[in-house]
């Protein structure tokens, strides 16, 4: 990396401290951790009840769903927090002039190559966020953070397999 | 005494409020810490940036021991906090289609967001992904209803299964991220990149 960029982003220890006070203070309002997965989820819920509320009546996952989480996205924590994400990295975006339309992709493949691989690994990210009941955030971060051996359990596996399958994957980002 | 909303302190609207503002807090600090760039994400698995172990690691710690302190002042209650239940083999499936979605993807889905609020299109392609991926699981969920309640084993933490108190599993796990904060630093010389 060169000089005038590793200035531009924050040491990454001090970035962590930082992390952390954020899901500390999350914490102590709130009682929970950070997350981004559910938001998705609640608003997939709610589209799929505007398009057809009689299969949301009809089919168990919906209903057993919108039970546990009455209000709907605008009642959901994480749909709020998540809109704070996109303006917080705007903010930030802002101050170091990275605010740019761009595809970020490695000079061996084609923008397009890259957005089809982003779509790809968008839906393993957004299937395996369900099934393990959290992403990166609510699951590995904030049940890191809680000592939760789920928490634990779920972390090795996102960076194992990922590490795994790195070799495989190396035309895509070096 | 926290957790503020479960004590009541706070209303479900103030509750939301801080949710936004946590989240611009979340936003900010993953933007300026470079995660708002998938090849800076992506180096960890190449070894020439290993950002991403050194942000995630000393803020699951800084938080476990901001909690850990506040509870022995007496300012949070730790039996209010929410603690992810472990279900073992949907932590462990999910965790490794995670994984799969990493590499190929280069964002998880908060990071994403946070590339999408400053521009990066491949984000907001990832974020599609994500939404069809969500919806193959709602719409499939009698298909994996199996595996996504096997093996329930409630809310342990690890440092019960381990048979040791929360502050000497807290020293563990500093003192491992030690070890691998010395390794990500050493990869970062030995694998360097000028430009991504």
């Amino acid at each position: 990396m060169n000089e005038d960029r590793s200035k531009k982003y924050i040491n990454p220890y001090l970035g962590g401290v930082l992390l952390g006070l954020v899901l500390l203070t999350a914490f102590y309002f709130s009682g929970r951790g950070l997350g981004a997965s559910g938001a998705i989820k609640s608003a997939v819920v709610a589209s799929v009840e505007t398009v057809s509320p009689t299969h949301v009546e009809t089919t168990d996952f919906y209903k057993n769903y919108k039970e546990s989480h009455a209000g709907g996205p605008l009642k959901d924590w994480l749909v709020w927090e998540m809109l704070g994400v996109l303006v917080g990295g705007f903010i930030s975006g802002a101050f170091a002039g990275r605010l740019k339309f761009k595809v970020e992709h490695s000079p061996k493949v084609t923008s397009k190559i890259r957005l089809i691989f982003a779509v790809i690994g968008g839906i393993f990210f957004g299937f395996g966020s369900q099934l393990g009941r959290g992403c990166t955030s609510g699951s590995a971060l904030s049940g890191m953070a809680v000592l939760s051996l789920g928490g634990f359990i779920t972390m090795a596996f996102i960076f194992g397999t990922a590490f795994a399958l790195a070799y495989f994957a190396r035309k895509l980002w070096i | 005494m926290g957790p503020l909303i479960v004590y009541e302190y706070i209303s479900e609207y103030t509750n939301l409020l801080m949710a936004f503002i946590i989240g611009i807090g979340f936003g900010f600090v993953l933007e300026r810490s470079g995660f708002s760039s998938s090849r800076k994400l992506a180096g960890m698995f190449y070894g020439y940036d290993t950002t991403v172990l050194k942000v995630f690691f000393t803020a699951a710690i800084v938080a476990m021991l901001g909690l850990l302190f506040f509870s022995l002042f007496g300012w949070i209650d730790l039996s209010l906090i929410y603690i992810n239940p472990t279900f073992l083999w949907s932590a462990i499936v999910g965790g490794a289609i995670m994984g799969v979605g990493f590499i190929l993807g280069g964002f998880c889905p908060g990071t994403a967001f946070c590339a999408l609020s400053i521009g990066k299109l491949d984000a907001l392609a990832f974020i599609g992904g994500l939404v069809i991926g969500v919806v193959m699981f709602t719409e499939g969920f009698p298909l994996v209803e199996e595996l996504f309640y096997a093996e329930n084993m409630g809310t342990p933490t690890i440092n019960e299964l381990i048979g040791v108190s929360r502050g000497t599993f807290g020293l563990i796990l500093i003192l491992v991220a030690l070890g691998m904060f010395f390794v990500g630093e050493w990869a970062e010389r030995k694998f360097p990149r000028e430009e991504y």
